[in-house]
């Protein structure tokens, strides 16, 4: 194993526990943090792959925005205070389902040959990804623009509510 | 040099865990941080893809930003929808949300 690989599994492992954590701890506050944790985590599995610029994102907008605004609707919705159990009865199907799904996942992923695998991770950097954005995917960049413009607006109205209620 | 199956298995992972959450969770709120975990299993493989398949095209890592972008819009529309939910059914649960179901 070289030294990178267990650079690799130092990372993974938090990945993973983080997201075992989301999805069973008991308490709502837990399972948030839990989310931080495995979310910075992907940061580092970015910076592995040589996306800094991606993994600085992923600090900034998952690590920041993106967690303040999950405890802010906890916090607003008071899912601490409701006595109903967090998870529903259909518990056992939920694994079968996910284990199965991961099975398949992980087996076409183990047996395929990869086509064109280099030995070297290639360095994209900051620059070539601005310039690609702004030339080839400037009408994409664009729509996309548009999309957190009406998102956000239409969140704005959705949490104000009505006149007069 | 780490072999690309071994991000692409993390990502396999992270997204069965997070069908688990969708599947398992009652409460709104713990089913759109589940979403969550799946689009970055996405991501980590669109940049996995990118770095170590197509060395001329990055279109992967492309990508990975309009993914984190959506789900940035997604993210402040669905706690919008959630906390519109609560006010009119003072409840977060998605299986008590079932005026559409009949």
């Amino acid at each position: 194993m070289t030294y990178e690989e267990v650079i690799f599994y130092v990372i993974a492992v938090p990945t993973v526990v983080g997201a075992i954590g989301v999805v069973t701890a008991r308490n709502v506050v837990h399972s948030a943090l839990f989310l931080i944790l495995s979310l910075l985590a992907v940061a580092g599995v970015f910076i592995l792959l040589a996306a800094e610029f991606l993994a600085i994102v992923q600090v900034l907008i998952y690590g920041g925005a993106v967690t303040i605004l999950v405890l802010f609707a906890m916090m607003l919705t008071r899912v601490r205070d409701l006595p109903a159990a967090l998870d529903g009865p259909q518990r056992p199907f939920a694994a079968l389902a996910a284990g199965i799904f991961m099975g398949i996942s992980i087996l076409s992923v183990v047996s395929t040959e990869w086509p064109g695998e280099t030995e070297e991770i290639n360095v994209i950097s900051i620059e070539q990804i601005g310039n690609e954005l702004f030339t080839t995917w400037s009408v994409p960049f664009e729509i996309a623009s548009l999309v957190l413009m009406v998102a956000l607006l239409g969140a704005i109205i959705l949490a104000r509510g009505e006149e007069g209620e | 040099m780490i072999p690309i199956n071994n991000f692409l298995v993390l990502s396999a992972i992270l997204f069965s865990l997070g069908i688990y959450g969708v599947l398992a969770r009652r409460n709104a709120v713990l089913i759109l941080m589940s979403v969550e975990l799946m689009l970055q299993a996405v991501a980590i493989n669109f940049i996995a893809f990118a770095v170590y398949l197509s060395p001329d095209q990055f279109t992967g890592v492309i990508f990975a930003i309009f993914v984190i972008t959506i789900a940035a819009a997604e993210v402040g529309l669905a706690l919008a929808i959630i906390l519109r939910l609560y006010r009119n059914k003072a409840t977060a649960n998605v299986d008590e949300a079932d005026i559409m179901k009949w």
